[in-house]
């Protein structure tokens, strides 16, 4: 038992890191932890386009597509590596990560020569039309109707927190083909353009405060049958694959981390208090425990093997960890723990920013209670919930 | 990245599962808990013996099987997950450790071959009372030659044949070790909670005994003693978390209740949920720990404590709620459940509660932050 590389580890990671040195700064304390904007988007291109040329764009996907033809332990070491410096990826965890492999699995070849390559050096991006008003944890309850009209979809509905859709070229949408068959019956994927007449992105006010998540509303959108992912009926097969790839992008947090309230307590003076020391104790172990338990996912591949599901347990411990850590430090300081004035409050009002953030974090991208029931049912194998709607036509469920 | 057991290792803890799925059953456990009279179990205890394990982390040199502290971890798991009623981690996680840590050559020799032959049954002796004992408020003291005070309770102390003491000198603390068959000792059983380990309070009236290394160093012995103990029973906790986790999913698929099984409801789900993430932050904290005994590593302190404390926790949680799952029958003397929750309540304080670790950890996190 180590934390070693093997040797073709170990020279990878060095080639990695001279390559990351030449072209990035290190990342430090002013580093933003959620860094958007559009200078940031044009960096992320930029950026990406230089991880393509290097070789270092997902590094698993074929040499044919701009891939590596590389390893998952690869990979694994590349994200470890750039985590270390200012590396503007953001824009392109959703596109790369979930979106165009769900093309590359259900595409046609002209789709993958046409859209791939292309995602892949940064040169579009792309975002995940799936969740609507009145489809959330249900996602596969979606109102977006297509209809067909000759060679042409004709696409009507509304999309919610879809990320980056004010800056995306190209989505995948999910939408209903057929309302008279059950829920997870009638419902076909699609390619769209978003670019095209009729769809329209509107950044939501989120309860942070901030935009950076969009409704995207779709008016008279038409669609060429030539860009249907899969067969039509058959489009939350489709969508389970983008989902499954959607658990492997998340589950980190930006903190801020056990260390940051550790140091934030000592220059506060409640370093000593009993209870806090207990708290901290407790948020170290989870903390350990998830990065170690990322240890022993690496270590799976590192050997060749397939991970087991313990890699499940991130998002439930980080996200709740961040809103627990964040409401500590704020009740730490009493009344005055309630400004927020980034210049004037310690660590630049971080705690509290993040305070705002984190019950997002605890919904976006499965909430905490859809991450357990898949643990219960995938991992520990107990029957699925009631569904009532399972085998009634779509158009006949009960809606509020 | 090489963060797991070898195949060697997990062959080892299949090998050790097999061997205790088939001799050291529950109902051994119960011949134990059913039986006052009975302060471990006999029959268990001669073929874990035979079969070599409390030699495992013992080097060739003193008669042991010299595999490491690896090996011996993944035993730890299966010990804990079958409950076994012998005093192996007395004897091997808290005697051998401290012979191992503190004893001269002579003494290594001449007490560990009897250690892994079965002849010498170990514990180790530290508790005086309420609290966690503190090296500088002992009461039993130790003048050189002999050993004077009161020890309650010490785990498998009423078998034991030798124990080693933490006990005052001068105006600091050593470690001792007695020979409890010999003259000045008293010893009598004292009632606990968890019944299928035995504890007594024992009695030193100017006791023969000798110290375990240098005079006053004892505290640094016994935080060392404990750090490396803490982790073997923190893999104890986890095979007994783990085997909660199992029985309350089992009991939760074939229970039926409302006309479909009570497994179905995410009130349960989402508690077995719980207990599944806990026990894997336990599991890689273990880990963490593992490696860090087996490689002496600097980060000892932190590791043990981490994995001790995640281990407690999904233990409790998983001994309380496995029982929970189970309704009025999990009450029952009869099912199995109560078994798991008194022996995750010895394991949590046994070595110091969870509080005392919390603030070990946070003291050596802020002794590294300041570093």
């Amino acid at each position: 038992m180590d934390f070693n590389d093997t040797k073709e580890e170990a020279e990878f990671r060095v080639e990695a890191r001279s390559f990351l040195e030449k072209h990035l700064k290190p990342k430090d304390a002013n580093s933003p932890r959620r860094p958007s904007g559009e200078d940031f988007l044009k960096r992320a291109k930029e950026w990406q386009k230089t991880k393509a040329e290097g070789g270092f764009a997902q590094i698993t996907w074929p040499k044919e597509w701009g891939g590596r033809g590389g390893t998952a332990m690869q990979q694994v070491i590349w994200n470890q590596e750039e985590a270390k410096f200012d590396a503007p990826t953001g824009p392109f965890t959703i596109g790369l990560g979930m979106c165009v492999p769900t093309v590359i699995a259900f595409g046609s070849d002209e789709h993958k020569k046409r859209y791939v390559e292309k995602a892949l050096r940064g040169e579009e991006i792309w975002c995940q039309l799936f969740s609507e008003p009145a489809a959330g944890s249900d996602v596969a309850g979606v109102k977006t109707r297509a209809i067909k009209d000759g060679d042409e979809w004709v696409i009507n509905g509304q999309k919610v927190w879809t990320t980056g859709a004010h800056f995306s070229d190209y989505g995948i949408v999910l939408t209903r083909t057929d309302p008279k068959a059950p829920k997870h019956k009638g419902l076909t994927m699609f390619i769209v353009d978003m670019h095209q007449k009729g769809v329209e992105a509107k950044p939501i006010h989120q309860a942070s405060g901030g935009r950076e998540f969009n409704e995207v509303y779709f008016t008279d959108v038409r669609i060429p049958d030539s860009d249907r992912l899969g067969e039509v009926g058959d489009g939350w097969k489709v969508a389970l694959v983008t989902l499954m790839n959607e658990r492997l992008a998340v589950g980190g947090s930006p903190g801020p981390d056990w260390k940051e309230i550790m140091e934030y307590a000592r220059d506060t003076g409640s370093l000593s208090d009993q209870a806090f020391r207990e708290k901290l104790a407790d948020w170290y172990v989870a903390a350990q425990g998830y990065s170690l338990t990322k240890f022993r996912t690496q270590t799976a591949l590192s050997r060749g093997d397939t991970p087991g599901p313990e890699n499940s347990i991130g998002k439930i411990i980080t996200a709740n960890q961040l809103q627990d850590i964040c409401n500590s430090a704020i009740e730490m300081q009493d009344h005055y723990g309630i400004m927020n004035d980034t210049d004037t409050m310690p660590a630049n009002a971080l705690f509290q920013q993040s305070f705002m953030w984190a019950p997002g974090l605890r919904i976006a991208g499965g909430t905490d209670e859809i991450l357990k029931n898949i643990i219960a049912e995938r991992v520990l194998g107990l029957p699925q919930d009631v569904r009532v709607d399972k085998k009634v036509p779509f158009d006949e469920l009960k809606q509020g | 990245m090489n963060f797991d057991f070898s195949e060697d290792q997990k062959f080892l803890a299949g090998e050790a599962r097999k061997f205790l799925n088939a001799q050291c059953t529950t109902a051994h456990v119960r011949e134990v808990l059913n039986d006052d009279n009975k302060s471990h179990h006999d029959g268990v205890w001669n073929k874990v013996v035979e079969m070599g394990w409390i030699g495992t982390a013992i080097p060739e040199e003193y008669g042991g099987l010299g595999l490491g502290m690896l090996e011996l971890c993944v035993i730890a798991e299966e010990m804990g997950r079958a409950l076994a009623p012998v005093p192996f981690a007395s004897t091997t996680y808290f005697f051998a450790e401290a012979l191992k840590a503190a004893g001269s050559e002579e003494q290594k020799k001449d007490v560990l071959e009897k250690v892994v032959s079965g002849e010498v049954v170990g514990c180790y002796a530290a508790s005086e009372g309420p609290g966690n004992p503190e090296p500088s408020k002992l009461k039993t003291t130790f003048d050189g030659s002999k050993l004077t005070g009161t020890k309650i309770p010490v785990t498998d102390g009423d078998i034991a044949t030798h124990a080693v003491v933490l006990a005052k000198e001068g105006s600091g603390a050593s470690l001792v070790l007695v020979d409890l068959t010999g003259a000045g000792v008293s010893r009598k059983k004292v009632s606990t909670l968890e019944p299928t380990r035995s504890h007594a309070e024992i009695t030193f009236d100017g006791a023969p005994a000798q110290r375990l290394g240098k005079a006053g160093e004892g505290e640094d012995y016994h935080n060392r003693v404990l750090d490396r103990a803490a982790v073997l029973l923190a893999f104890e906790q986890l095979g007994g978390a783990d085997r909660c986790l199992e029985m309350a999913t089992e009991f939760a698929k074939d229970r039926y209740a409302f006309g479909r099984p009570i497994g179905g409801n995410q009130a349960i789900k989402h508690k077995l949920a719980d207990m599944y993430v806990k026990n894997q932050v336990a599991r890689s904290n273990c880990y963490y720990g593992a490696w860090a005994l087996s490689t002496d590593a600097s980060e000892l302190p932190e590791a043990a404590a981490s994995s001790r404390l995640a281990a407690s926790e999904a233990y409790w949680f998983a001994s309380k709620e496995n029982i929970q799952t189970h309704g009025g029958m999990g009450f029952t003397w009869e099912v199995d459940c109560h078994l798991f929750y008194r022996r995750a309540k010895l394991l949590a304080v046994q070595a110091g509660s969870p509080k005392v670790w919390k603030e070990k950890l946070v003291s050596a996190l802020e002794r590294k932050n300041a570093a």
